[in-house]
C-alpha cells in the first residue's frame, strides 16, 4: 500500500520539472514576437534619428522634398496617404456592405457559397498584381478619356487657365477635375484601384457580423409586415454597425500601407491636391520609388522616418479597431 | 384558414407603392454592388489568362529573363527563388506562430499572455513594406543584400497570421480531451504535443498555408532585402529573385518582352495563390 502511494508524487514532481522546460520553451519562442515588435521600433528610430533630429516636427508640416537639396517635408506624402485612404473608403464600404447584405441576406445558399468565395479570392490577389492590371488595363482607358478630353477645341480655354493655376502651385475647384495629362496614372487611379484592393475587408468583417444578428430580430419586424428593405434598414444595419466599423477601421489599416499598387500608378509627385487626375504620393509609394535610390544619408533617413509615421499609424489605427470590436462586440459571441 | 390567407392577401396589397418600390430599387442596388465588387476578380483573371497562357511555354519555366530587349527567356530565377524564400519564411513563421498560438491558448494566465497577444495583433497591422525596412536595418546593412533577409521580412509578416488561426483551433480542441489526458497521468506538456496538437493539426495546416498564400505575393518587402536576380541562385547569402518581384519590374519596363514576362508569371502566382487558399479554406470548413 505505501508503495503506490509515494509512486504518484514522484512523478509528478518529473512531470511538472519536465512541464516547465516546455512552458520555457514555448515562451522563448512567443517572445520572438515581442523582439520582432521591439526591433522594429528600434530600426526604425534609430535610422529616422537624424531626419527627425534636423527637421522636428516641421517634417510633418514642411511641403518641399527636395532630395537634390536636401530638404525633405513629409506633408504632401502625408496628405496623398490619407486622402487615397479615406476616399477609397468612403467608397467601397457601401459596396462592401451591400455585398455582405447580398451573401448573407438575398442570395440563395447556392449562390452565396461561392460569391463569398469570390470576396474571399479577392483579397488574395497580390498587390503587384493588381498594380500590373490598373498599369495595363485602366490607365490606358483614362487615358484614352484625358486625350479625348484635351483634343477637344471646346476645352481650350479651361485647360489654358488651369495650366496657368497650376504653374502658380494653385488651383480651383474646377480645375481639381480637369484632366493634367498624366496618362492615365495619378491619384484617381491610385484610389481606385485602393478601392478595390480594401473591398473584402470590409466586406468579409460585414458578413460575419450581419451573420450574428439574432433571428427573432428580423423575424420580428417580418412578423409586422416590413418589407426587405426596412428589415436591414432598422434591425440589421443598426444591429450590426459597430461592427462594421471595426472593419472600416481594419480596412484603413490596410489602405494606409498599401504600397506596390499605388507606387506603381499614382505617378510619383508631390502636387497633391492639384488635379485628381494628376500625379500623387503616398508614405508608403514613396518608401518603396526611392528607398533603393537614396543615396544621401538624410534621404535615406527621412524615407525611414516614412516608414516609423507609417509604423506608428497603422499601431493607432489597429487598437482603434480592435477597441471598438472588442466594446461594441455583443458578449459572449467573440 | 382562409381569412388568415385573406389577411395576408390584404396586407401586401395594402404596401404602399413608395415602400415596395424603395425595397425593389434597394434589392436591385444591392445586386448590383456585388457584381461591382465581384467584376474587378474575374476582369483581372480573364486579362491574365488572355495575356500571360500563350508565354506560360517551356522555356518560361526552365530559363531565365533574357536580356533587356532580347525575347525568348523565362521565370525560373524568380520561381526558384520564391520558393526558397518561402521555405525558409516557414521555418520562423512556423515555429513562432505555432508556439505563439499554443502559448495564447494553453497559458492563458500567464502574465505575458496579454502583452503578446497584443503585440501579435500589432504585427498583423504593420505594413509589409515597413518590415522590409526592419529587414534591411537587421540584415542587409550589415551582410548585403541576400534571400535571407527576404525570407526574414517573409517570415516576420507569416507569424500574426499563423499565430491566430493555430490559437483559434487549439481553443477549438474540447476541455474533456486534455482533463483525459492529464486524467491518464500525462505532463500537460506531453497532453499538448501528442494530444492537442494533433487534434488541432489540420487547422494549423490550414492557416499556415493562408499565411503563405498571403506572403507568396509580397513583392514590396523585397525590394531593398532580396533585391531580385537575372539568374538563379540557390545561395540564401547572395541577392535572390521573387515572382512578384519579376512581375514589378517586368510591369514597371518599357519592354514588351518584360512585360509579357510579367503577366506570365501574374497569372502563375495568381493561380497558386487560389489554388492554395481554395485548398486551406476547404480543408478547414471539412473539420
Amino acid at each position: 500500500m505505501s508503495e503506490p502511494a509515494r509512486r504518484p508524487p514522484a512523478r509528478a514532481a518529473l512531470s511538472s520539472g519536465s512541464d516547465r522546460v516546455f512552458q520555457v520553451l514555448i515562451l522563448a519562442l512567443a517572445s520572438v514576437i515581442v523582439l520582432v515588435f521591439v526591433l522594429s521600433v528600434y530600426q526604425l528610430t534609430r535610422e529616422s534619428w537624424p531626419a527627425l533630429q534636423a527637421f522636428g516636427w516641421r517634417f510633418f508640416s514642411e511641403r518641399t522634398w527636395n532630395p537634390v537639396e536636401g530638404v525633405f517635408g513629409a506633408a504632401s506624402m502625408v496628405v496623398g496617404t490619407l486622402v487615397t485612404s479615406v476616399v477609397a473608403l468612403a467608397i467601397s464600404v457601401p459596396l462592401a456592405v451591400a455585398s455582405a447584405l447580398f451573401v448573407a441576406e438575398y442570395a440563395p445558399k447556392w449562390l452565396a457559397n461561392p460569391v463569398g468565395y469570390l470576396i474571399e479570392l479577392l483579397a488574395a490577389v497580390p498587390s503587384v498584381v493588381y498594380g500590373l492590371w490598373a498599369l495595363f488595363v485602366i490607365a490606358p482607358i483614362l487615358g484614352r478619356w484625358q486625350t479625348a478630353y484635351f483634343v477637344d477645341p471646346a476645352n481650350l480655354p479651361t485647360i489654358t487657365r488651369c495650366n496657368e493655376l497650376w504653374a502658380q502651385g494653385q488651383t480651383s475647384l474646377q480645375c481639381f477635375f480637369v484632366p493634367s495629362g498624366a496618362g492615365g496614372r495619378g491619384l484617381a487611379l491610385a484610389i481606385i484601384i485602393l478601392t478595390v484592393m480594401i473591398l473584402p475587408y470590409t466586406a468579409s468583417v460585414a458578413r460575419d457580423v450581419i451573420r450574428l444578428v439574432p433571428a427573432d430580430q428580423r423575424e420580428a419586424m417580418y412578423a409586422l409586415g416590413a418589407t426587405k428593405w426596412e428589415v436591414i434598414s432598422r434591425a440589421i444595419l443598426p444591429y450590426a454597425r459597430a461592427g462594421i466599423l471595426g472593419g472600416v477601421i481594419l480596412a484603413l489599416g490596410r489602405a494606409l500601407g498599401e504600397t506596390l499598387a499605388v507606387a506603381m500608378v499614382i505617378g510619383d509627385s508631390q502636387d497633391i491636391l492639384k488635379s485628381l487626375w494628376g500625379g500623387a504620393s503616398t508614405m508608403a509609394s514613396v518608401i518603396a520609388n526611392q528607398f533603393g535610390d537614396a543615396q544621401a544619408a538624410l534621404h535615406r533617413s527621412s524615407v525611414v522616418a516614412l516608414g516609423l509615421t507609417l509604423f506608428f499609424l497603422s499601431v493607432v489605427v489597429n487598437f482603434a479597431a480592435r477597441l471598438i470590436i472588442a466594446r461594441l462586440t455583443p458578449k459572449g459571441i467573440q | 384558414m382562409r381569412t388568415s390567407a385573406a389577411v395576408t392577401v390584404q396586407r401586401r396589397a395594402g404596401l404602399s407603392p413608395a415602400r415596395r418600390m424603395r425595397n425593389t430599387l434597394m434589392g436591385a442596388l444591392i445586386l448590383l454592388a456585388t457584381l461591382v465588387v465581384v467584376a474587378p476578380l474575374i476582369l483581372i483573371f480573364v486579362y491574365l489568362l488572355r495575356e500571360g497562357l500563350g508565354a506560360m511555354n517551356l522555356a518560361f519555366f526552365t530559363r531565365t529573363p533574357a536580356p533587356e530587349g532580347e525575347s525568348g527567356g523565362g521565370l525560373l530565377n524568380a520561381i526558384t527563388g520564391s520558393l526558397m524564400m518561402l521555405a525558409m519564411a516557414s521555418v520562423i513563421g512556423v515555429l513562432v506562430g505555432v508556439a505563439g498560438g499554443i502559448f495564447l491558448a494553453e497559458y492563458p494566465r500567464h502574465r505575458l499572455m496579454p502583452t503578446i497577444r497584443m503585440l501579435s495583433d500589432v504585427l498583423a497591422g504593420i505594413p509589409a513594406i515597413v518590415m522590409g525596412l526592419v529587414a534591411y536595418g537587421l540584415i542587409v546593412l550589415a551582410f548585403g543584400f541576400s534571400g535571407l533577409a527576404g525570407a526574414l521580412a517573409l517570415g516576420f509578416l507569416m507569424i500574426p497570421i499563423v499565430v491566430r488561426t493555430t490559437e483559434e483551433v487549439l481553443k477549438l480542441v474540447p476541455l474533456t480531451v486534455r482533463e483525459a489526458g492529464l486524467a491518464l497521468g500525462l505532463p500537460q506538456w506531453l497532453v499538448i504535443l501528442r494530444v492537442v496538437l494533433p487534434a488541432a493539426a489540420g487547422g494549423i495546416v490550414t492557416g499556415v498555408m493562408l499565411a503563405l498564400a498571403r506572403v507568396a505575393g509580397e513583392a514590396a518587402p523585397l525590394l531593398f532585402t532580396a533585391f531580385g536576380n537575372n539568374s538563379v541562385n540557390l545561395d540564401p547569402s547572395k541577392p535572390m529573385s521573387a515572382l512578384p518581384l519579376e512581375i514589378y519590374r517586368g510591369a514597371t519596363s518599357a519592354y514588351d518582352e518584360n512585360q509579357r514576362l510579367a503577366k506570365a508569371g501574374a497569372l502563375l502566382l495568381i493561380t497558386l495563390i487560389f489554388l492554395t487558399s481554395l485548398l486551406a479554406r476547404r480543408a478547414s470548413r471539412r473539420r
